[in-house]
């Protein structure tokens, strides 16, 4: 008999059917990958599993579990199951924790709530279980002072307290750096083998499903297209949404030559220091360095690549180059003159950089419509341009991105969220500045519009010298749409030079690590 | 935890040497010269020059300040123009009505809204949780001293259980509770209502956080998972309100203290206000002002011991 079999599973919230006659099963000791673009119903299938539908929601088919059928199930009897039988690791483990109890309270609660034990016992093993997942720190500390590979260790600990038989892992590393997302997916590996649970892995990543997976199950709209064995599925893929899915992952842009020119943004030996709290009370403010000496140029018409971990000083960087802070030491000009003059943003400056965020859904003014959002910039101008000159240059910077003027009057509700992104390039084209900051611009998209997205990216270079910084955790996406790369470590540059060769071959120790960690999708029809 | 309770002592003090800068600066330097205000338009020059003298007012300003603040340290809070006797006694014979009153009406708001809050979230949406948000709208709406007139006449006029007013002393405990109970009631059912409604949204916001649904994957029930993990987080916000009704309960039960014929701190300053007795006023807005600061120092302390990450800030 199969661990988990579900059997022909649709689902509907009022009207809307967001499952289709689902079709899955996996054995003991198997690790098996739910694959898809967002709104697939990934992770409502991993609810279903749970029995943690929300409000609402009308089931039908059957979900065995070891035979026990989730969805004829009670809810007193659910309960008994959860955390015992099976257990969940969710995305985002900054917010999985309750704050206000201590990290071994947390994992000895899923003891004491299935087992008649006392607290001591229970703490007692909830240590020896937050050992196992390899956290070095003691169990008395609080959430909020771990770091989120950390935390995300806790909550496996806390799934798999009572040896489930079945660990589900929605998106487990989605918010994790590379290193500490391969250390994570190594530690779940392991604990299947020792456990011989099964662990339904729910991820958008396809090279973390190649890495990890025995089978892989694509979802699309709420159907199951295509179910397989990692190694033949990889090989042989039948279904077209399969073979997009796969292509756009490795999707790789063509560039155009960058065109050499002068010198044009110039970082020296920044420095960048916050003040931190008092440590006694009229004491000295001691300070944080987030930037230490760091130097290196953009020339017109080049496309830099800056990666590195999170808290590595990539956004303090990026806040400094835009003349919002200023540094303690060191300069950055553009074009020779100081990006920050005094108290302020030197505006003179300003107007010829421009930056795309990350979250399409937040950077935008709800309020307002796509004209005015698009428009914004040319208050930096002295002249902005009035009527007619405005009109065109808004149709251009929409053609130019792939909308239509007819987007102007639209909200931004209206827009998908590779839209959002388009919209947000260009309100950055719109007063055709030198240089383009994108901020870990595409990292919130699903593969196949990030495709997209890279793809409008190379146009743009084609139609205008584009020169861009591009910041990102991924480095398959920083490989391809970059000729030069940075790389930063803890405030410091440990690396820069041309992207092939650093990526060809690594110098430096942290460069080789990153490299190493992140997970690499087989070639196309190489796997055997 | 050491250093934070150092830093809200710390700020404390700082908040307590501008608020008696401010009161002293309203009261003595802004209406002109206390002495010929305290006595009105009529008085005659000589009654004023003495007033003048008692109170010190050819003294030069820091002088008066500082007699005045080593004064409040020691316990002397100056001698009453009208009651002609010491501040100090006026107070201390009201503030056994005001205080108890005060935290009387905020245990019994405090008992009606946590039940009243943590039970609407949990049926959110339900029968239960309407009735309830339509009796705190009510609650919030109706202003207390109303409250006073209905619990009169149901509970003293009729039922004839309480007493309609009056305060008997301390010397018999169980009388003196029971007559400060309807003021207490009236005080504590429109704080009860705003409390409930907080505590409802509070919860609410924390059943919705990530953590509730791990705590649900870890096999607790949904009341389970409301108690043992939302409602402790959800307390950081009711602890503000909470703070802040105390300050209110214990200054602004004027209304109340009029209705129910007490001996109040509210009586007093309002007494104290008509009779132009700045003195009174003084001390009384000083050590209302110094009650308020401490409560809210305790509720820092409060939040530090319901919330790990205060603790580690500076």
């Amino acid at each position: 008999m199969s661990l988990l079999a579900i059997k022909d599973l649709s689902l509907t919230i009022g009207e809307t059917e967001i499952l289709h006659t689902i079709d899955l099963s996996m054995q003991k000791g198997e690790i098996v990958a739910i694959t898809g673009e967002s709104g697939s119903g990934k992770s409502i299938t991993a609810l279903a599993v749970m029995g943690l539908l929300p409000r609402g929601s009308a089931p039908r088919g059957e979900v065995l579990l070891d035979g026990t059928d989730i969805l004829q199930t009670t809810e007193p009897d659910l309960c008994k199951m959860r955390g015992n039988t099976m257990g969940m690791v969710f995305q985002e483990p900054m917010t999985a924790l309750n704050p206000v109890q201590t990290i071994g309270d947390q994992v000895a609660e899923t003891i004491l709530i299935h087992e008649k034990t006392t607290k001591t016992a229970a703490r007692k093993r909830a240590a020896a279980m937050l050992q196992r997942v390899g956290l070095k720190v003691a169990p008395t500390r609080y959430p909020h002072e771990l770091s989120g590979g950390q935390r995300q260790r806790v909550v496996i600990a806390m799934a798999i307290a009572l040896r489930p038989k079945l660990l589900i892992a929605d998106e487990p590393t989605t918010a994790l750096d590379v290193t500490t997302q391969s250390r994570i997916l190594d530690l779940l590996r392991d604990l299947v083998r020792e456990f011989h649970m099964g662990l339904l892995l729910i991820t958008h990543d396809l090279a973390v499903v190649a890495d990890i997976a025995d089978k892989i199950v694509v979802m699309q709209k709420g159907r199951v297209v295509e179910t397989g064995q990692t190694q033949a599925l990889l090989a042989n893929m039948e279904h077209p949404y399969t073979k997009a899915l796969f292509e756009a992952s490795t999707h790789a842009v063509c560039l155009p030559e960058a065109t050499q020119s002068a010198p044009m943004l110039n970082v020296k030996n920044v420095h960048r220091d916050y003040p931190m709290a008092r440590q006694t009370l009229l004491g000295p403010r001691p300070s944080f360095r987030a930037l230490h000496d760091i130097s290196f140029q953009i020339n017109q018409g080049e496309r830099v690549g800056l990666v590195g971990e999170s808290g590595c000083g990539k956004s303090t960087l990026t806040r400094a180059i835009l003349g919002l802070e200023d540094v303690q030491g060191g300069q950055i000009t553009l074009d020779g003159e100081p990006v920050f003059t005094g108290k302020h943003p030197n505006l003179a400056v300003r107007r010829k950089m421009q930056v795309v965020f990350q979250d399409p859904y937040s950077s935008f003014n709800p309020r307002h419509r796509v004209d005015r959002l698009i428009t914004e910039p040319f208050h930096l101008l002295e002249t902005p341009p009035t009527g007619q000159a405005r009109r065109d240059a808004m149709t251009k910077a929409l053609e130019d991105v792939g909308l239509s003027s007819d987007d102007a009057g639209k909200y931004i509700h209206e827009f998908s969220g590779g839209q959002r992104q388009r919209i947000a390039i260009a309100r950055a084209l719109i007063i055709a500045p030198e240089l383009i900051i994108f901020d870990e611009a595409v990292s919130a998209l699903d593969v196949s519009v990030r495709a997209q997205v890279l793809d409008l990216i190379a146009d743009l270079c084609r139609k205008r010298p584009l020169a861009y910084l591009f910041i990102s955790h991924d480095l398959s996406v920083v490989r391809t749409v970059t000729d030069r790369v940075i790389v930063m470590q803890a405030g410091k540059i440990v690396e820069q030079g041309e992207t092939e060769t650093v990526f060809a071959n690594p110098q430096h120790p942290y460069t080789q690590s990153l490299i190493a960690a992140a997970p690499q999708l087989p070639t196309l029809g190489m796997v055997v | 935890m050491t250093r934070y309770a150092l830093g809200r002592l710390t700020s404390l003090i700082i908040s307590l040497i501008v608020a008696s800068v401010v009161i002293f600066g309203v009261i003595e330097v802004i209406p002109g010269d206390p002495a010929a205000f305290m006595l009105g338009v009529n008085a005659r020059p000589d009654t004023i020059a003495a007033l003048r003298a008692e109170m010190g007012l050819d003294q030069p300003l820091v002088t008066r300040y500082l007699d005045w603040i080593t004064g409040l340290l020691r316990g002397d809070f100056g001698q009453s123009w009208t009651y002609k006797t010491p501040v100090s006694e006026l107070i201390n014979d009201r503030i056994w009505v005001s205080l108890p009153l005060a935290i009387y009406a905020l245990i019994l708001s405090t008992l009606i809204a946590f039940p009243a809050g943590i039970y609407a979230a949990s049926r959110r949406g339900g029968a239960g949780d309407i009735t309830i948000m339509g009796a705190t709208q009510l609650g919030v709406a109706i202003p207390n001293f109303w409250f006073a007139m209905i619990l009169v006449l149901i509970f003293a006029i009729n039922l004839r259980w309480f007493s309609a007013g009056g305060f008997p002393g301390w010397d018999n405990p169980f009388q003196a509770i029971k007559s400060l109970t309807l003021p207490a009631i009236a005080l504590a059912l429109p704080q009860a209502a705003i409390l409930a409604r907080v505590m409802r949204s509070s919860l609410l916001d924390m059943l919705g956080e990530d953590f509730i649904r791990t705590a649900r994957a870890k096999g607790l029930s949904r009341r389970q998972a409301l108690w043992k993990h939302a409602v402790r987080n959800a307390l950081i916000p009711v602890l503000t309100i909470i703070g802040l009704q105390f300050s209110f309960l214990l200054a602004g039960g004027i209304i109340i203290e009029q209705v129910f014929f007490l001996p109040g701190l509210g009586r007093l300053i309002f007494q104290s206000i008509s009779a132009r007795d700045l003195i009174v006023v003084e001390s009384v807005v000083m050590l209302l002002v110094f009650t308020v600061i401490m409560v809210n120092f305790l509720v820092d302390l409060a939040y530090a011991a319901v919330d790990p990450r205060l603790r580690t800030k500076a």
